[in-house]
C-alpha cells in the first residue's frame, strides 16, 4: 500500500513540477532556433546552403559530377559550332565520303567510360554514407497523412504529435507562406537524428532538401534516412509524392535548439501538443477532421 | 537502288499476293480513312492524331503554366482539378502524341518504303492498332473530364488511385486506356517486327537497313517485351480497385512498391521506345543534308540494340528513395550510367556524320541540330540524376522535371518537327514554306528552353513537382518558365499557318527534292508517294 502511494505521489510530483518548469520556460523553448532560418530565396540557383554533412556531401558531389557534365556539354557544344562553322555549304563545297575512323571510335568508347568511372567512386561512397543510420541518438517516426504530417518521438513516452501548414490567412509576421507549421520537428543540435517514415494512408514524400534527406512514406512499409543539424536553426521541407488534392500544403519544419531547449521544449510540447491541441489520430483514419485541414481544402 | 511503281495497275491489286484489298483505285472517304489498310493512309492517321493529342497535351501545359506563374494564383481552381490535369498531360504527352508521331506515323509511313516492301505485314491489324488508340484517347478524355478525374499522376502509383482515395469512375478510365494504348502499341510491335524481318527487298540485308528501321525494329521489341509488363500492373490496379483483390493493399498483404517495380519495369523501356524512333529520324537528316553517308553504321546501329537491352535493366533507379535496398542502389546507379556511352557513341556519331560534309541548314537539319545538342543537356543532367546519392536530394523535384523535358520536349518532340519537315514533301506532294519553318524552329527553341533551363534552378533550390501552389521564393524563375511557356505555345500557331501553306501549296516536288545527301529506298518513289510503292519488287545493290 505504501509503495503505490509512494509511487502515486511520485508521478505526481514529478507532473506537477514538469508542468512548473514549462510554466517557468519562456512561452516557447524553440525561439532561438528563429535567428537562422534556412528557407529557399528568391531567385535561388544552386542547392541550398548545407544544413547537414549529407547535404555537404551531396553539394560536394553535385558539384563534382556537374563540372564534368558541363565540361562535356561544353565539349561537345563547342564541337558542333566548329563543324557547323567549318563544313557548312559556304565553306566547304564538296563533301568528304568516309565513314569510319577506328581509333576516334575507340576513344570516344574509351574516354566516357573513364568519366563514368570517376563519377562512380565517390558515387557509390556517398550511397552508403547515405545508408548508415546506425547508432543514432534518437529516433523520430515520421508518418504521412492526407495532408499532415505526424511525429513520434520514440523515446519519449507520449510525445507524438501532429504538424499542419499554417494556412495562408492564419499567417503571423516571421511564418514562410507554405512552408511554416503549427508544430515543427525539435530537435537537439549536433545528434545523430533518425527517421523512420512511414505513410497511414497514400504515398508521400518526406523531404528536406536542405539537409539531404528524402524518403517516400510508404503504407506498409518503414523506409529510414538520419541527419546532424550542426547549427542552431529553422530547416524546412516539403512532401514530394503526389497524395491528392493538399499535396502542396503539407511542409515539413525542423527546428535545431540547444540540448536545454530542446529538454524544456519536449515539456511543452508533452503539455500543449499532445493533452490541448491535437489528439493523435489512429493511424486507420483516413480522413483527418481539422480545422487546419478544413481552411486548406476549402482553399 | 532501283525501284518502279505503278499506280495505274490498281485493277489487279488481287493479284498481288496476300495484301488483297489493296486495289481498288479512289477508295471513297470512308473506306480510305476509316477502313484503311494503307500504311501510307494509317500513317497519316497517326500523325493526324498525334497533332490532335499534342494541341490538347499543349493546351494542358499551358493551363499548368499559367497556373504557376504567380505563386498563390486561382486559374485553376481546385487540387483535385490541377491533379487531373497533370496526369492526363502526361498520359496523352506520352501515349496519343510522342508514340502516335515517331511510331505509328512515320514508323508507318516510312518503315514498308525504306525496305522496299509494298506495305505493312498485316494491313489490317495495322488499322486495329490504329482505331485502339482512338478508344484509349476517348478513354483516357473520360479520365480527365468525368467526375474529379484522375488525380495519381501519370505514374499511377497506389494507393493514391485505389477505390478507397479514387473513388470515381475516371480512373478506370484512365486505367483502361492504357490497356486500350497498349494493345495499340503492341499490335503495331508485332506487325513491325514481322514486316522489317520477313518482307525486306531482295538484297535489304539487316546490315543494309536504313537507321530508322533499325530503330524501329528495336523500338518494337521494346514495346513487346514492356508493354505486357505495364498491362499485368494496370490489371492488378483494375482487380484492387473493383474486384477486391489486393495486389498492391500493405492491409491485404501487398505492396505498393511492388506497382512501382512493375510499372518502372515498363516505364524505363518505355523512355527509349520514345527517344530511339527519334535517333533514327536524326540519323537520316543529319546524314542527308551534310551530303555525307552515316558515320559509323553499325555503331550506330548496335548502339540501339544496347541502349534498349541495358534500358530492360535499370527501372529501380526510378525508386531511389522508395525503399529499395542499399546494394541495390549501387547497382541500379552503375547499370544507369553504361547507357551513356553508347549513347554517346551515337551523339559523336552524328557530329562525325557532319564533319567534312557539305551541310545546309534547311528546317529539318536545324531541329536535328537543336536535338543534338538539347538532347547532351538532357542527357548530361540524366547522369546527374542516375547518382542514387544524388537522386536523395533531386527526385521528384524540378530538376527531375527540367531532365525529362528536355530530352522528351526538346528531344523527342524537335526529332518529330525534323521529321515532320523533313519528310512532308514526301508525304503531300508539297513544299514546306522555308521561312516559316525557320520561324517555327526558332520560336520552339527560344520558348522551350525558357521554359525549361530555368526549371532547374527550381529543382536544386527544392521545389516539388506535380504543386499548383508553392512558396513565394520560387516565385521568379516560375515566371521566367511560364514566359517561355507562352513562347512555345505561340509557336504552335506557326506551325499550324505551315500547315495551311502546304496544303494550299499548288507547287509540285521532285522525286527526291532533298538530292545527293538522301539515299534511302523513299526518295527513289515520286512525291507525294503514290497510294501503292513497290508494285514490282525493288532490288538493291
Amino acid at each position: 500500500m505504501n509503495r503505490v502511494l509512494g509511487w502515486v505521489f511520485g508521478v505526481v510530483l514529478l507532473v506537477g513540477l514538469g508542468g512548473h518548469a514549462a510554466l517557468a520556460q519562456s512561452a516557447d523553448p524553440t525561439a532561438a532556433a528563429d535567428a537562422y532560418v534556412n528557407a529557399p530565396h528568391d531567385w535561388q540557383m544552386w542547392l541550398p546552403v548545407p544544413g547537414s554533412p549529407m547535404e555537404e556531401h551531396i553539394d560536394w558531389l553535385m558539384k563534382y559530377v556537374l563540372w564534368i557534365m558541363t565540361g562535356i556539354v561544353g565539349f561537345v557544344g563547342l564541337l558542333m559550332a566548329f563543324v557547323l562553322l567549318r563544313f557548312n555549304s559556304a565553306k566547304n563545297k564538296t563533301p568528304a565520303h568516309f565513314t569510319h575512323n577506328t581509333l576516334v571510335e575507340v576513344i570516344w568508347i574509351v574516354i566516357p567510360t573513364l568519366l563514368l568511372a570517376v563519377i562512380i567512386v565517390p558515387s557509390i561512397s556517398l550511397i552508403y554514407y547515405e545508408a548508415d543510420d546506425s547508432n543514432p541518438y534518437m529516433t523520430i517516426t515520421v508518418t504521412g497523412h492526407q495532408w499532415y504530417w505526424e511525429y513520434k518521438y520514440d523515446a519519449v513516452p507520449g510525445l507524438d504529435y501532429t504538424s499542419y501548414m499554417i494556412p495562408d490567412d492564419k499567417l503571423q509576421p516571421g511564418e514562410i507562406r507554405r512552408l511554416s507549421v503549427d508544430h515543427p520537428i525539435v530537435v537537439p543540435v549536433g545528434k545523430k537524428i533518425k527517421f523512420e517514415i512511414t505513410s497511414a494512408d497514400v504515398l508521400h514524400g518526406f523531404y528536406l532538401p536542405s539537409l539531404g534527406v528524402q524518403r517516400y512514406a510508404v503504407p506498409g512499409t518503414m523506409l529510414t534516412s538520419w541527419t546532424i543539424i550542426p547549427k542552431i536553426g529553422t530547416y524546412y521541407g516539403e512532401c514530394n509524392q503526389i497524395c491528392g488534392v493538399n499535396h502542396d500544403a503539407m511542409p515539413i519544419e525542423i527546428k535545431a535548439v540547444s540540448m536545454d531547449d530542446y529538454l524544456a521544449w519536449i515539456k511543452v510540447a508533452q503539455a500543449n501538443y499532445v493533452m490541448n491541441s491535437y489528439t493523435p489520430r489512429p493511424l486507420s483514419s483516413p480522413l483527418p477532421v481539422n480545422e487546419f485541414a478544413d481552411l486548406a481544402i476549402a482553399k | 537502288m532501283s525501284s518502279t511503281t505503278h499506280d495505274e495497275h490498281a485493277h489487279d491489286g488481287h493479284a498481288q499476293g496476300a495484301h488483297g484489298d489493296h486495289g481498288h483505285a479512289k477508295p471513297g472517304f470512308v473506306r480510305r480513312w476509316l477502313m484503311s489498310t494503307n500504311h501510307k493512309d494509317i500513317g497519316t492517321l497517326y500523325i493526324t492524331s498525334a497533332v490532335i493529342g499534342g494541341c490538347v497535351g499543349g493546351i494542358l501545359s499551358m493551363l499548368m503554366r499559367a497556373q504557376l506563374m504567380y505563386p498563390h494564383n486561382h486559374i485553376i481552381s481546385s487540387g483535385t482539378e490541377w491533379n487531373a490535369i497533370i496526369t492526363a498531360h502526361g498520359l496523352i504527352m506520352i501515349f496519343w502524341m510522342v508514340m502516335p508521331a515517331l511510331i505509328g506515323g512515320f514508323g508507318n509511313w516510312f518503315v514498308p518504303m525504306m525496305i522496299g516492301a509494298p506495305d505493312m505485314a498485316f494491313p489490317r491489324l495495322n488499322n486495329m492498332s490504329f482505331w485502339f488508340l482512338v478508344m484509349g484517347f476517348i478513354f483516357v478524355m473520360l479520365g480527365l473530364l468525368i467526375g474529379d478525374g484522375t488525380g495519381a499522376g501519370w505514374t499511377i502509383y497506389p494507393p493514391l488511385d485505389n477505390a478507397r482515395y479514387s473513388p470515381g469512375i475516371a480512373t478506370d478510365f484512365s486505367l483502361f486506356s492504357l490497356h486500350l494504348a497498349g494493345i495499340s502499341s503492341l499490335l503495331g510491335a508485332i506487325n513491325f517486327i514481322a514486316t522489317i524481318l520477313n518482307m525486306r527487298a531482295p538484297g535489304m540485308t539487316m546490315h543494309k537497313m536504313p537507321l530508322f528501321v533499325w530503330a524501329i525494329l528495336v523500338t518494337a521489341f521494346l514495346l513487346l517485351l514492356a508493354i505486357p509488363v505495364l498491362a499485368g500492373a494496370v490489371t492488378m490496379l483494375i482487380m484492387d480497385r473493383n474486384f477486391g483483390t489486393s495486389f498492391f493493399e500493405p492491409a491485404g498483404g501487398g505492396d505498393p512498391v511492388l506497382f512501382q517495380h512493375l510499372f518502372w519495369f515498363f516505364g524505363h523501356p518505355e523512355v527509349y521506345i520514345m527517344i530511339l524512333p527519334a535517333f533514327g529520324i536524326i540519323s537520316h537528316v543529319v546524314s542527308t543534308f551534310s551530303k555525307k553517308p552515316i558515320f559509323g553504321y553499325l555503331g550506330m546501329a548496335y548502339a540501339m540494340v544496347i541502349i534498349g537491352f541495358v534500358g530492360f535493366v535499370v527501372w529501380a533507379h526510378h525508386m531511389f528513395i522508395s525503399g529499395i535496398s542499399t546494394d541495390s542502389r549501387v547497382y541500379f546507379e552503375v547499370a544507369t550510367l553504361v547507357i551513356a556511352v553508347p549513347t554517346g557513341i551515337k551523339i559523336f556519331s552524328w557530329i562525325a556524320t557532319m564533319w567534312g560534309g557539305s551541310i545546309e541548314f534547311k528546317t529539318p537539319m536545324l531541329w536535328a541540330i537543336g536535338f543534338i545538342f538539347l538532347f547532351v543537356i538532357g542527357g548530361a543532367t540524366g547522369v546527374v540524376l542516375a547518382n542514387a546519392g544524388l537522386d536523395q536530394e533531386l527526385h521528384n523535384d524540378y530538376f527531375l522535371i527540367a531532365h525529362f523535358h528536355y530530352v522528351l520536349s526538346l528531344g523527342a518532340v524537335f526529332a518529330i518537327f525534323a521529321g515532320f519537315y523533313y519528310w512532308i514533301g514526301k508525304m503531300s506532294g508539297h513544299p514546306y514554306p522555308e521561312f516559316w519553318g525557320k520561324v517555327h524552329f526558332w520560336t520552339t527553341f527560344i520558348g522551350v528552353n525558357l521554359t525549361f533551363f530555368p526549371q532547374h534552378f527550381l529543382g536544386l533550390a527544392g521545389m516539388p513537382r506535380r504543386y499548383p501552389d508553392y512558396p513565394d521564393a520560387f516565385a521568379g524563375w516560375n515566371f521566367v518558365s511560364s514566359v517561355g511557356a507562352m513562347i512555345s505555345g505561340a509557336s504552335t500557331a506557326v506551325f499550324f499557318y505551315i500547315l495551311y501553306r502546304i496544303f494550299t501549296s499548288k507547287e509540285k516536288l521532285a522525286d527526291n527534292y532533298w538530292g545527293e545527301g538522301a539515299t534511302t529506298l523513299e526518295w527513289a518513289v515520286p512525291s507525294p508517294a503514290p497510294h501503292h510503292t513497290f508494285e514490282d519488287v525493288p532490288v538493291i545493290q
